[in-house]
């Protein structure tokens, strides 16, 4: 595999339970703050714990945008419009033209929240009159938004892998940019809280009722989330780089992962490969940690077998929550940031570590130089993807 | 045709192994046949296609999308003579599996503590993707997109886009399904389409048929008038139809819908 051209990240931010902004998130992170409460998602009475950003219900749209008001698209505004990503869309749309400017933005479920609210206010099999818009009922609903958003015309797409998709992201966008497609593009993930994950995750047995442990010997499941970030590639640029990304599938099963960490090992060393990079370089991994009893024991395994035992690893779920399709922004802005500050976050709620964590896992904070940090996102149907970081050149 | 205002660089691209599926014209060359006037739908083909990737037992369960997409598959790994093992796979669908999704949302409407966990895994945009990986023992990176009408046109960009970045070889499936329930009054989608091709670089088969893909400003325009638009129009996948039309009659390029004020200008060559 040969290395890649490394891309600047000129601007990033991240929206979570933890608050708005990366101000919000690094402060969480530092004081050890969780954003994880007990559940009181309207109309869901799950005993569970979820990371729920406030106040998108008294948020909307700007009535420019009324057509593509909901939940998803709401958190999208309010993220993008955090950490002067918004402006630098703006120059860079002066810059090198609207149509030289790719969006490519993750997602699980899009804008479902709305279609489900829908459903329960139908008036025979029609409906509610103010949820005929059918572009909020279509999984390229955040694509969509972003382009009417912010005036962009290069290539839209929305990328729907389930809990990599915003990981993906970055892949596909450095494609574009290496091959001249376009000469920035806008990168991101958004996914909201609702009925069809809520439900839809219990159904599967993957749920805490506690707020979730990752990587402790007693982890009983995830908590939900919901997030919004935004990443800004570049050419050139100030900012830590994308060094290099890895995808790969796990070809074992839909919603639990290969025995062997297979598929994780494939994409942590495509991800080095592409950087040209060996794992000793490697200072930090947020890992995908999700806190289901096989995600964190497979994913434990394969870093243990793949880097030396003075890389530094953690989950940052404790404070948000598995936000799903937004998992890869979130935990890529986390990563970026452990770059520019050196805080390597604890493991959240890892009291007891599952004996088969190597000394990797971080259970209290760490503060060090980080030159290269990666990020890993794992996704049913066994989609893998591992980002890799690193410093402004 | 008008050329569009050029916006991107020319991709060049090879098929390798094209495959289709629809109801009535269960594969390429009966598609192929009655775009060019040479026969008609087919009378008794399947309601639904059955790839044999999938285990009996697995196969009824699986939702229709996800048949559909790993027939076209896998008929255009074999018509490429491809391991499908060794493929990197772009999955483009507008609108994902809908029958779920109306199940989805009127199952939580109702008794929401009944959703059932293999509909759930289902649902995913990656359902097909997941499956076709799991089917073929592929670990190679697949992906799940979708841009609306733009999301065929988005899907060969990333296809030439992998295979500029080192990939000897890439399969691309693009497919959507019916609609059902009430969600059909918002996302309208009839019976099944899907569209397998494998794509490399440089011809991999000596299959001479090249694509040519660049992206311009301008409006596509609107449905054609070739057999395969007129008569399977009602899929949200239609947009494949204009690019069949113009395979299978020999029209050198057609215009798909790729964006906003964007068209994706496909050149077709021997």
């Amino acid at each position: 595999m040969t290395p890649i051209t490394p891309l600047a990240i000129t601007a990033r931010t991240a929206t979570t339970a933890c608050g708005r902004g990366l101000a919000s998130l690094r402060a969480a992170l530092r004081e050890g703050r969780s954003g994880l409460r007990a559940n009181d998602f309207p109309g869901c009475d799950l005993a569970t714990h979820i990371g729920r950003v406030d106040g998108l219900e008294d948020a909307a749209l700007p009535a420019e945008f009324a057509e593509w008001d909901c939940r998803n698209n709401r958190l999208a505004w309010l993220a993008l419009n955090q950490d002067g990503v918004f402006e630098r869309v703006q120059v860079l749309r002066e810059q090198h033209g609207a149509t030289r400017v790719a969006i490519i933005v993750g997602t699980s479920t899009s804008s479902i929240g709305a279609s489900e609210e829908a459903y329960q206010h139908l008036d025979g099999d029609q409906f509610p009159a103010e949820l005929r818009r059918p572009i909020v009922h279509t999984p390229h609903s955040p694509g969509d938004f972003l382009q009417q958003a912010t005036g962009l015309r290069g290539p839209s797409v929305t990328v729907a892998t389930a809990c990599s998709s915003s990981a993906k992201v970055f892949a596909q966008a450095a494609r574009m940019i290496h091959a001249g497609l376009v000469d920035a593009a806008l990168v991101g993930g958004v996914d909201t809280l609702c009925g069809s994950v809520l439900y839809g995750f219990n159904s599967l047995g993957l749920v805490s009722t506690r707020p979730c442990r990752p990587f402790d010997a007693a982890r009983d499941g995830l908590s939900l989330g919901e997030a919004g970030g935004f990443a800004i590639l570049e050419r050139d640029g100030d900012g830590p780089r994308l060094l290099g990304y890895g995808e790969s599938s796990d070809a074992h099963h839909m919603s639990s992962p290969h025995p062997e960490g297979l598929g994780a090992r494939l994409s942590m060393q495509a991800a080095l490969d592409r950087a040209g990079l060996t794992p000793d370089v490697v200072d930090y991994i947020n890992l995908h940690g999700t806190a289901t009893p096989k995600n964190d024991e497979i994913e434990a395994g394969a870093v243990a077998a793949l880097f030396p035992s003075t890389t530094r690893a953690s989950s940052t779920k404790g404070w948000t929550g598995h936000t799903l399709g937004a998992a890869g922004i979130v935990e890529s802005v986390i990563a970026l940031d452990a770059i520019d500050t050196g805080l390597m976050p604890a493991t959240m709620n890892c009291d007891d570590p599952d004996p088969v964590c190597g000394p990797q896992v971080l259970r209290e904070p760490m503060q060090g130089n980080v030159r290269h940090a990666m990020n890993n996102s794992f996704g049913f149907g066994g989609n893998n993807c591992s980002l890799l970081f690193g410093g402004a050149a | 045709m008008s050329s569009p205002n050029v916006m991107s660089p020319n991709f060049r691209l090879h098929i390798d192994g094209i495959a289709t599926w629809a109801s009535g014209l269960p594969d390429w060359p009966a598609m192929r046949a009655f775009a060019r006037g040479e026969a008609e739908l087919v009378d008794g083909t399947p309601r639904r296609p059955a790839p044999d990737l999938l285990p009996a037992n697995e196969r009824r369960r699986a939702p229709d999308t996800v048949l559909l997409a790993l027939q076209v598959a896998q008929a255009a790994c074999i018509d490429a003579d491809a391991d499908p093992k060794a493929l990197p796979s772009i999955f483009a669908s507008t609108h994902g599996d809908l029958a779920i999704t109306d199940y989805m949302c009127a199952t939580l409407a109702g008794s929401p503590t009944d959703l059932s966990p293999t509909k759930f895994h289902n649902s995913v945009h990656n359902a097909a993707a997941g499956y076709w990986t799991i089917g073929c023992g592929c670990h190679a990176a697949t992906t799940a997109i979708s841009a609306h009408r733009a999301t065929l046109a988005q899907g060969l960009i990333e296809a030439a886009l992998q295979l500029a970045a080192g990939a000897s070889q890439v399969l691309l499936v693009a497919y959507d399904g019916p609609s059902t329930g009430p969600l059909g009054t918002m996302s309208q989608s009839e019976g099944l389409l899907g569209l397998g091709l494998v794509l490399s670089p440089h011809s991999a088969t000596g299959n001479n048929l090249r694509l040519a893909l660049q992206l311009g400003k301008g409006a596509d325009d609107g449905n054609g008038s070739g057999r395969l638009e007129t008569a399977l129009s009602g899929n949200a996948m239609a947009p494949a139809l204009k690019l069949l039309d113009a395979i299978a009659t020999g029209r050198d390029c057609c215009l798909l819908p790729a964006g906003r004020d964007t068209v994706l200008k496909v050149g077709i060559g021997a």
